[in-house]
């Protein structure tokens, strides 16, 4: 059922769609490129977001609360920082990829520190990514800006602790 | 938890599609290219900041900015906000996070990505 929440929900999908239907139609080429563009981060998206989810999914169904709290949560130490990077390093995709195995973890017990140290890891030092960037930038450039940004994720990941709620949790 | 996530994400390829529409490649070089200094910093730090261009775009454009001779810090500030600021996709990360962790993120990653252009602008 298409309920009035529904509706709300996807008001600007919708109208962008409207938008590229009508630009197909009239053959506007503002609209036509968009649509290129459109569809080439669409692809992206389904072919890499279903394996964050499955990941997510696996992470809840394998990997038992007391595991997660033990090795990443409130004082795991460095070690769980370590694990933190290593999950963050290996992965790949835009940030809000990230957001949802952010999640799961918060919900596992994962600390605040931990929480944010991945994102900060997922969103610039993917060895994926890394890889590309040395491509076109140099080896260089790439592991100095690597070695600059990690301290900084990790000083982010104490001070967002220090600041939010003890019982601060990601939701959805 | 993937359908309630499903209509940020397509408003979010939406906004990225007609951004990059309307601010092509070109314009990117143009704005980070001109100036250099203090003010460089500031051009790339904002662009980078609102901008919403993925990594595979990004890295090609920052590789035409080096060989411009736009600054290292420039271009390190430029790459940095780009990949850990995200104005525009705020409202997504604000459902996860909250307003107060989400805004605290992007402002500390903001400063982050200043520091590490004047690291590599010592180092490089």
């Amino acid at each position: 059922m298409i309920g009035k929440n529904h509706l709300k929900a996807y008001f600007w999908t919708i109208l962008f769609a409207i938008f590229i239907i009508g630009s197909l139609a009239l053959s506007f080429d503002p609209g036509l490129k968009i649509y290129a563009n459109f569809s080439e981060f669409f692809l992206e998206m389904i072919t890499f977001l279903p394996l964050m989810f499955l990941l997510v999914g696996l992470f809840d169904v394998w990997i038992p609360k007391e595991k997660i709290e033990k090795h990443i949560g409130h004082g795991s130490g460095i070690g769980g920082t370590l694990w933190v990077i290593l999950l963050a390093t290996l992965q790949a995709g835009p940030l809000y990829g990230a957001f949802p195995v952010a999640y799961i973890l918060s919900q596992k017990g994962a600390s605040v520190r931990n929480i944010f140290i991945y994102l900060g890891v997922f969103s610039a030092m993917k060895i994926p990514m890394l890889t590309f960037e040395i491509g076109f930038l140099g080896l260089k450039f790439s592991i100095l800006r690597t070695l600059f940004s990690l301290p900084i994720f990790i000083t982010i990941g104490f001070i967002m602790e220090r600041y939010l709620d003890k019982d601060y949790k990601v939701t959805t | 938890m993937f359908f309630d996530l499903l209509p940020s994400l397509l408003t979010v390829l939406a906004l990225v599609s007609v951004f990059l529409y309307l601010v092509p490649d070109e314009t990117i070089i143009l704005l980070l290219g001109s100036k250099s200094g203090a003010m460089g910093i500031a051009i790339a730090a904002m662009v980078g900041s609102i901008a919403l261009i993925p990594a595979f775009i990004a890295f090609p454009i920052a590789k035409i900015l080096m060989v411009k001779g736009v600054s290292y810090p420039v271009v390190a500030v430029f790459i940095t906000t780009l990949i850990m600021v995200g104005v525009l996709t705020l409202p997504i990360e604000i459902k996860y996070f909250g307003k107060k962790a989400a805004l605290m993120r992007n402002g500390l990653s903001f400063f982050g990505a200043l520091i590490v252009g004047l690291l590599i602008g010592i180092f490089l």
